[in-house]
């Protein structure tokens, strides 16, 4: 899922900046022709087309950045989409809050985008305990992102528990990257 | 929300009765009865021989040392020379007879050689795919007979089978035999619960992207959404009466456990704090629910009403404790203590408090009582494969149950079933 994630924020980033290049090139057609404005409005017609088509083309050029913008943005977000938490904690660590900050910034300069908190734990329970602090991770992570600028209604939480390990080993190195909340945005 | 072509049920396939499971037992009870089974005159023309049945399920309760006939084969009581048995105490011998319409009756006698009497004479008739099931009452009966309590040879037991990608919902008799799948999905399966008369298993599932409750008819496989609510919606426990279910949601705020009626109406909070609250499970009376929460600062277990309120904490051992079942008589409970890195298997007396730990330590998780109250059912792992095993109460037989493929988790011992 993060791989996709990460493709398509690529292909994004590769459109805004094929975009920006031809945003480039209209801005200097534009100076082109403001600089031969006697000869443009000599055909009002044409200059009504003209005019038309060179709004529309603006409209297309900032929609483009706004789109190139929004990837760079889930870009500096995307490798850093996932908090963790010691053994049977489920508060947000002093070291994950600037990554909690960046996703809730994010996510109040875009009202429109949604987010969800997906908990998990390590095994060192009953699956349904596990269960249970993977939403209480799942919910500290959400609060914390509202605090940070999200509103309460971008974001949903959910938690797999002990269901879907990252890693099986009956060992520190596994159980610590289980003990995890994804911030993911589908 | 589009549902994925993952999701399959599988109806009660007409599947050839192989062991699925490989059967371990070691250790013996306090006594073992000396017993001899014969083979039964006629089951040689039966696919399921009568008599191997009856005795792997005394062999796996190590309350039984089985006796070789040594040849000796009566088929009825007149037959039957006492002086020939010295070695034994009891002796089993019986009959099968092919009926019409596939139809066969076992006739069987429990013979006693000691006091040379006759202490069982039954005759039972089924159709010929039964031939298990009717050596299962057989032993049962036999079982009922010589250590005074039910046998359990004819009850069934659910879990979760996990091959590969695959999650299965199984419900299999306690032998392993005659697996039944009720689900199979890409998507967790977990806590498996049935229905105190054995008609319905409730369970989570994350079909729908996150844990919801749905509970389903073993009969006609039909089943309802019983809990959706935004969140987890987990843990469900059947009352004993069958009409309501205890529930655990997150929907209000952290893990809370709730009342649900069988129908999915009704919705009651009953527990209020701020913390973990979950795996309910009630008293055979129905009257109190034990649970696990960490109100007190770690996962330990409680008691409470059934109506809610006060919550009294019971276990006080080892790091953690989870996943308390109450023992058929009501006398104890069963649980799963988390101590120096290792999960155990536990037994605490209500009025004593005392705890016995019953396992090695391990990975030994979800314990469930037979309904006898004789076995133990949980799930632990072997050189990293989930498998189920069993301990007997007392701490002594323990069997360790082996899937041919994948890793069993998530095991619940089914109720007697009315015949």
């Amino acid at each position: 899922m993060k791989k996709l994630i990460l493709a398509l924020v690529i292909i994004n980033l590769l459109t805004a900046c094929a975009s920006s290049k031809s945003k480039h090139d209209d801005e200097q057609a534009n100076l082109d022709s403001s600089s031969n404005s006697d000869v443009v409005q000599n055909d009002n017609e044409a200059n009504g087309e003209n005019a038309a088509a060179i709004e529309a083309q603006n409209l297309a050029d900032a929609e483009a950045a706004k789109a190139a913008e929004e990837a760079a943005a889930q870009a500096a977000l995307a490798p850093q989409s996932s908090v963790y938490f010691p053994f049977d904690v489920d508060t947000i660590q002093e070291s994950d809050k600037t990554i909690v900050q960046a996703h809730g910034a994010y996510l109040s300069e875009h009202a429109e985008r949604k987010a969800r908190a997906e908990g998990n734990a390590d095994e060192r329970g009953s699956s349904e305990y596990n269960l249970a602090l993977g939403q209480r991770r799942a919910e500290n992570t959400k609060k914390a992102l509202v605090l940070s600028g999200a509103n309460t209604d971008q974001v949903e939480t959910i938690s797999y528990g002990e269901e879907r390990p990252k890693e099986t080993g009956h060992d520190e190195a596994s159980w610590a990257q289980n003990r995890r909340v994804d911030i993911v945005y589908p | 929300m589009l549902r994925l072509c993952s999701l399959i049920i599988l109806l009660c396939m007409a599947l050839p009765a192989r062991a699925v499971l490989d059967i371990e037992v070691t250790g013996a009870g306090e006594h073992q009865t000396p017993i001899a089974i014969i083979p039964f005159d006629g089951e040689n023309l039966m696919e399921q021989h009568i008599s191997e049945v009856i005795k792997s399920d005394l062999l796996r309760t190590g309350l039984f040392k089985l006796i070789d006939p040594e040849g000796k084969a009566p088929h009825e009581t007149k037959d039957v020379n006492y002086a020939d048995w010295p070695n034994t105490e009891t002796l089993t011998i019986g009959q099968v007879t092919q009926l019409t319409n596939g139809r066969i009756e076992v006739r069987f006698r429990l013979l006693d050689t000691v006091t040379e009497t006759e202490l069982l004479a039954q005759a039972v008739s089924s159709n010929q795919s039964q031939t298990r099931a009717i050596a299962h009452h057989i032993a049962d009966s036999i079982y009922a007979k010589l250590t005074g309590s039910p046998g359990v040879f004819s009850t069934r037991i659910a879990y979760v089978n996990r091959l590969g990608a695959l999650n299965r919902l199984v419900v299999a008799d306690s032998d392993g035999y005659g697996e039944h799948v009720l689900l199979e999905q890409k998507q967790p399966i977990m806590s498996p619960a049935w229905s105190p008369h054995g008609k319905s298993l409730a369970y989570v599932s994350f079909e729908q992207g996150r844990a919801m409750v749905y509970s389903q008819s073993l009969k006609t496989q039909k089943r309802i959404l019983l809990a959706s609510f935004p969140g987890s919606n987990s843990a469900p426990a059947w009352s004993p009466d069958g009409r309501q279910l205890a529930i655990v949601l997150t929907h209000e705020g952290s893990s809370q456990i709730y009342l649900i009626n069988k129908d999915g109406s009704n919705l009651r909070r009953i527990s209020f704090s701020e913390s973990i609250d979950t795996e309910p499970t009630f008293s055979p009376d129905g009257s109190f629910l034990l649970f696990t929460s960490d109100r007190g600062g770690s996962a330990q277990i409680y008691r409470m009403s059934v109506n809610g309120g006060y919550a009294e904490r019971l276990t006080f051992e080892g790091t953690n404790n989870f996943s308390p079942r109450f023992s058929p008589d009501g006398k104890s409970f069963v649980f799963a203590q988390f101590k120096g890195g290792r999960f155990y298997i536990a037994v605490q007396d209500f009025s004593s408090k005392q705890v016995q730990i019953l396992t090695p330590g391990g990975w030994e998780k979800k314990p469930s009582f037979a309904p006898n109250g004789k076995l133990i059912l949980f799930a632990t792992e072997i050189l990293g494969r989930g498998i189920l095993a069993t301990v007997s109460s007392d701490g002594r037989v323990k069997q360790r149950m082996t899937p041919q493929k994948g890793d069993i988790r998530e095991p619940t011992w089914g109720p007697f079933v009315k015949q």
